[in-house]
């Protein structure tokens, strides 16, 4: 049997493969109640707008999601699971319940999956979601003193690791570390994923996903989408990428710069545009898929998909422009040194 | 100008060299500030580092008093605040595993780790690798062993190759194994360490040999330790040492890049002794420069009597002598004396840079060129050029004229990835002294910047500059990303790598504008101001995309050319502006001439061709005084204007021509010829190139030239005849010198027959120039407005169309000129075509067309596809 990394390959060698859409925007349309949110769980803190925690209030919400984009073409789920970490969780009263949501969420994505993959036999993938969480191994929150942190690595990588643990149990295929903004809390969390992969004793493939947060091509850390690359391309990633950050025009040449360099898949999920004055997504999907349709004929892309302000329809309209058009073909990666500050620095083996 | 990823790969040297100052071992200054918990002077040091040109930091705490792991970890932590210093690599540099391991998690890039080894065994070795595999660092490993320290060459291949086998072998990149075969102390006295450099040297040779893809480090301090204190014999061992060691593999050192001497401004007696102690060349050699070193000590006064003595040297000399000693003190003030002196001299002050400076930076790049001259030390050269560079433009920029306009705003930028920016900032000044406004981007810069500083400041050139290959590549993304945005401004290339070739392969093809390769600075300034000419810029860049269209044809062979379908093809026609098509003929109908003046046409001969004819290569009038050919060309000329005379005088031949204009349209490929009083249409069957084009250029055919709804077109034939008895009578005295100069002298009469009718139909007989005043050289050089391509020639390349030419112009009857079965035209002597009026009618080659086309022409024609192919042979696979 083949495993979800070889199947995975497999199905990217033959076409471009579709990731789903923002949860968010989708969660919204429910309008959701704090009682909706809170369920019987008793918590101390309003619930309201802790998303994750739906996986154990409000299962049918998450999951009807799951099914709308399956519905509309994506082969891969995210679960949604962006903020179910320690770190986040606490600011809801939430971080003992952790390991339930993950679990729950990774449980209900594999479901959704499964029956999908079993109408038409076209597998369906679940990417266990782990977001940067809100504190930064790279950066001072105080200007005063810039050797100042609020976390340290050994804690993040326990956090990563007990998140990640639940995602791989609840039938995740893949861990996406995803909305990489600090460099550092993704390599954490590729620090984290290695030591499950040894307390499991199989492979467990890790996505990457950076978003830069300036124009210019950097993340909040300061790395360039290059330096970025040699900075985590030891956890021989089954996909590098970019997703949030800005829209697909402003993407472009960050895009056209991974894809040059990185010898795994490339997976981008841009938002739907830039907010407009109201913070609302307006970009139309067929001018999403438009623009995305470009890279993928410029043989830029391997998987697509959608990240803040995309819905179903936007899913539906990049899966139709990415269909028929080829996968892009991995370049062979040459011997070289490949080292990063926050520039690349390469040295001709 | 910064240092970067690629740059030391570019030349050929391959060596990074690590900045040590960051290191509590190996630099007092900086452990002092460490152990009084000054960290932000420490982070300072590193800042210099990284400005002179370290390409990695080292960092390093192993200091007994110190806490390593906090202060590592808090120097970390805090020059990863600093963009300035944290875009370059770290090097975590630690004697203690769990200050390695501290540090790793405080760095946020991919680093080094320096170092592990086999010292406490297999099972911690490899342990501490898969932590580096899993933490993303690339690892330093000592030749190091259970047994300890490896010194000779045996030693250190054993231990690195089985290291290697180790590593490879757990997973390990190959290419993220640094070997750190030991630098030992020479010249200590002690004869086993003799041999110490050697064996470093011919180690790292060895192991480069047995495990493929790894790098090769080593610290140069502990070389020179029996010279403490005389820094001088100090710098010159370690300049020798990688002089000899980066040949053989070494590639990366820290290094103080301060502290490095120029190979060839070392004293020669001690660059010798130096070079016999790390070369081991005998036995005296250590006495030797122990010897000699004693007159380098109290180096600093002899230094500065050195440093006293250039200044006494005159401007020219001092100024090299800054530049390639990085000496930046006194630059501004030669620069300026430098300058008085070119202003007393009536020159400019351009002439400083163009010369004293520049010939410093050649000097500067042979150096580095040969390896004798390091990175770092052309960082500081470079510095040095700026400076006085800097210091002479506003007085560069005063000598313009007040208030002129500029020229033209050109944008130019060294492409991302590179940092080399001496030759573009060159190239930018003499643009400047030019009249050009210049907006110089920097190095390292994305298109993205490139393309919307452009467009923002409504640029009308980009200029792009590399130094280092991958930087080709780049280019051609520029240009690709300038034809997604729709520009059409001109594209210049120029840089060391940069070629003809690559720009017209790779490059030219990306971008439909222009796009041309600008050879070097002297360049710069003929091409922008030809691609800003109203007159030059359209001939200009035809002519160079037809070089490229040249190259690349050459490059790709004739199967490589892509066929466009017929139908592609036609749509991608020329697209003439109709509204501009010639008016009617003054003089519709035929006009015969029996006897055209030959006098008259002696006047317009293109005498080159003839000089061709006789295999003699060059442009006339130059020719006759060619060095090697010149005696018989002037022989030859004198012979033929004689037989010219005589020609003339004694009337040997007649010219005989006729011209004649009819209406006609276009319809497809045909020009349908209407014949007024027969009244019935003539077709003529034109042919249409189909090879793609690489540019916006169209697939050009003759009826593009024509209007559908009504147009008119001409023909002509000209003949000379009377050629025959006069050959017979050079035959008959075997004098075949003559024989060929009269029929030379034929074939140029029919030429100039040819030129004269066109120019008497432009200005008479259809009259649609009437104003026309061209001399001989215009008329040859064929600036005038209309062509006449001749049926066999490469726009229409169908001898069979002679026929229905000569039917229309009634040819034979009124020339005597006939035409054999193969279409030839008899008198030999003779040329015959139509005439195209259209302003924007020009000549081009047919060249290969495809199967469709030809059934197409076929069918036109109304001949046998056979037939239509063997007189289109030529044209066919």
């Amino acid at each position: 049997m083949m495993t979800p990394r070889e199947t995975f390959q497999a199905e990217a060698a033959k076409r471009i493969l579709i990731i789903d859409g923002a949860f968010g925007t989708e969660i919204q349309r429910w309008k959701l109640t704090e009682a909706d949110y809170a369920g019987s769980l008793g918590l101390s803190k309003d619930q309201k707008g802790n998303n994750d925690i739906l996986a154990l209030t409000k299962p049918e919400v998450p999951e009807s999601i799951h099914r709308a984009y399956f519905a509309a073409g994506a082969d891969i789920a995210e679960t949604n699971t962006f903020s179910a970490n320690r770190i986040s969780q606490a600011d809801y009263g939430a971080e003992h319940l952790v390991r339930e949501i993950n679990l729950a969420s990774a449980q209900l994505a594999r479901r959704v999956a499964d029956e999908f993959a079993a109408r038409d036999g076209r597998p369906r993938f679940v990417a266990g979601a782990i977001g940067p969480t809100n504190k930064t191994l790279s950066l001072s929150p105080d200007v005063n003193d810039p050797g100042y942190r609020e976390i340290d690595w050994d804690h993040l990588v326990d956090v990563y690791h007990e998140q990640a643990a639940a995602l791989v149990e609840g039938g995740a295929d893949f861990i996406l570390i995803e909305t990489v903004f600090d460099t550092l809390n993704a390599k954490a969390g590729i620090m984290a994923v290695k030591q499950l992969e040894r307390e499991l004793g199989r492979d467990i493939p890790i996505m990457l996903s950076m978003t830069l947060t300036d124009l210019s091509g950097r993340n909040l850390s300061g790395h360039t989408v290059e330096a970025f690359w040699y900075a985590v391309r030891h956890a021989k990633p089954l996909t590098i990428g970019l997703n949030c950050s800005f829209g697909a025009t402003q993407l472009r040449p960050h895009v056209r710069a991974l894809a040059a360099i990185a010898d795994t898949l490339i997976m981008v999920y841009p938002n739907a545009g830039l907010p407009n004055e109201l913070g609302q997504y307006d970009e139309m999907p067929e001018t999403t898929a438009g623009l995305v349709r470009e890279w993928a004929e410029h043989g830029l892309i391997n998987a697509l998909g959608g990240c803040c302000g995309s819905t179903p329809d936007h899913i539906a309209a990049i899966a139709r422009a990415a269909t028929g058009l080829p996968p892009r073909q991995l370049p062979k990666a040459e011997p070289v040194t490949r080292l990063a500050g926050l520039e690349p620095f390469t040295v001709a083996a | 100008m910064t240092d970067s990823t690629t740059s030391p790969r570019a030349t050929g040297s391959a060596f990074v060299n690590i900045g040590e100052r960051t290191n509590v071992t190996g630099s007092a200054a900086f452990k002092k500030l460490i152990l009084a918990g000054d960290y932000a002077r420490a982070v300072e040091v590193a800042r210099q580092q990284v400005e002179n040109g370290a390409q990695i930091i080292d960092v390093n705490m192993d200091e007994g008093l110190l806490d390593a792991v906090h202060a590592m970890t808090t120097f970390l932590k805090l020059i990863a605040a600093e963009p300035d210093i944290a875009r370059v690599p770290v090097m975590i540099d630690s004697s203690k595993w769990e200050v390695i391991e501290a540090g790793l998690k405080c760095v946020s890039g991919k680093p080094i780790v320096n170092s592990i080894s086999m010292k406490e065994g297999e099972e911690a070795f490899l342990d501490q690798a898969r932590k580096c595999m899993d933490y993303g660092a690339a690892v330093v490993v000592m030749a190091f062993d259970e047994k300890g320290q490896a010194d000779t060459k045996d030693r250190k291949v054993e231990i690195c190759e089985r290291a290697y086998k180790l590593l490879t072998g757990i997973g390990f990149p190959p290419e993220d194994i640094i070997f750190d075969p030991n630098v030992f102390a020479v010249a200590t006295g002690i004869e086993e360490h003799n041999n110490y450099a050697v064996d470093f040297i011919e180690a790292v040779r060895e192991i480069r040999q047995r495990c493929p893809h790894v790098h090769f480090s080593g610290g140069l301090s502990n070389l020179s330790f029996s010279f403490r204190g005389n820094e001088p014999v100090r710098r010159a061992m370690h300049s020798v040492f990688l002089y000899h060691a980066i040949p053989a593999g070494l590639d990366m050192a820290i290094v103080n890049a301060g502290q490095l001497d120029v190979y060839d401004l070392i004293d020669p007696a001690l660059r010798e002794a130096c070079e016999d102690v790390i070369l081991n060349r005998d036995e005296g050699a250590t006495e030797r420069l122990i010897t000699l070193a004693e007159s380098f000590k109290g180096t600093d006064a002899k230094t500065a009597k050195e440093a006293e003595e250039w200044r006494g040297w005159d401007v020219v000399r001092r100024l090299e002598h800054a530049l390639v000693k990085g000496i930046d003190a006194h630059i501004v003030e030669d620069t300026e004396e430098a300058r008085q002196a070119a202003k007393e001299r009536g020159g400019r002050p351009i002439e400083v840079i163009e010369g004293p400076l520049m010939a410093g930076m050649n000097t500067v790049g042979d150096l580095f060129g040969a390896g004798k001259m390091f990175l770092p030390q052309v960082v500081k050269s470079a510095r040095v050029m700026k400076k006085a560079v800097a210091h002479l433009i506003p007085f560069i920029e005063a000598e313009k004229e007040e208030g002129a306009k500029a020229k033209g705003r050109i944008v130019m930028a060294t492409v991302k990835g590179d940092v080399h920016d001496i030759g573009k900032n060159i190239v930018g000044v003499v643009l400047q002294c030019n009249g050009y406004e210049v907006i110089d981007l920097g190095v390292m810069v994305p298109w993205s910047v490139i393309l919307d500083t452009a467009r923002k400041e409504e640029a009308d050139i980009i200029g792009l500059s590399g130094l280092i290959t991958p930087s080709l590549d780049e280019m051609v993304t520029v240009a690709e990303e300038m034809q997604r945005a729709g520009f059409t401004i001109p594209l210049l290339i120029g840089g060391a790598t940069t070629s003809k070739v690559h720009t017209a392969l790779k490059i030219d093809p990306a971008y439909d504008g222009p796009v041309i390769h600008v050879l070097d600075a002297s360049r710069a300034v003929g091409v922008a101001s030809q691609l800003l000419s109203d007159t030059q810029a359209e001939p200009f860049i035809a002519s160079v995309a037809e070089e490229y269209q040249h190259v690349r044809d050459v490059r790709a062979g004739k199967e490589a050319s892509v066929l466009l379908s017929l139908e592609d093809a036609q749509i991608n026609g020329f697209k003439a502006d109709l509204s501009e098509k010639a008016p009617p003929p003054e003089q519709p109908g035929l006009h015969v001439f029996d006897s055209w003046d030959l006098a008259d046409l002696a006047e317009c001969f293109d005498w080159t061709p003839f000089f061709r004819a006789w295999e003699l290569a060059g442009t006339f009038p130059a020719i006759l005084d060619d060095e090697v050919v010149g005696e018989s060309a002037r022989a030859l000329y004198k012979d033929a204007r004689a037989m010219l005379d005589r020609i003339i005088s004694e009337k040997w031949l007649t010219a005989r021509g006729v011209a004649g204009f009819w209406p006609c349209e276009r319809q497809g490929d045909d020009v349908m010829v209407y014949l007024t009083e027969e009244e019935r249409h003539v077709r003529l069957p034109f042919l249409r190139q189909q090879i793609r084009k690489s540019r916006d250029r169209a697939n050009f055919c003759l009826a593009d030239f024509i209007d559908p709804d009504g147009d008119w077109i001409g023909g002509f034939a000209v003949g000379i005849h009377g050629i025959e008895p006069h050959l017979e009578r050079f035959r008959a005295a075997h004098d075949d010198y003559n024989d060929i100069l009269l029929k030379a002298l034929a074939d140029r009469f029919a030429e100039a027959f040819a030129e004269r009718l066109h120019q008497h139909v432009r200005t008479q007989l259809w009259g649609y120039a009437p104003g026309e005043q061209l001399t001989n050289e215009a008329l040859i050089r064929e600036e005038y407005r209309g062509i006449r391509p001749a049926p066999g020639y490469p726009a229409c390349p169908d001898h069979s169309l002679k026929p229905i030419l000569f039917e229309l112009l009634d040819a034979t009857a009124n020339t005597g000129i006939t035409l054999t079965e193969s279409q030839a035209m008899l008198p030999t002597a003779a040329v015959s075509g139509f005439y195209f009026a259209h302003p924007e009618s020009q000549y081009f080659g047919v060249a290969r067309i495809g199967r469709d086309q030809l059934e197409d022409y076929a069918a036109r024609r109304e001949i046998d596809l056979a037939v239509a192919e063997r007189w289109l042979r030529p044209n066919l696979d």
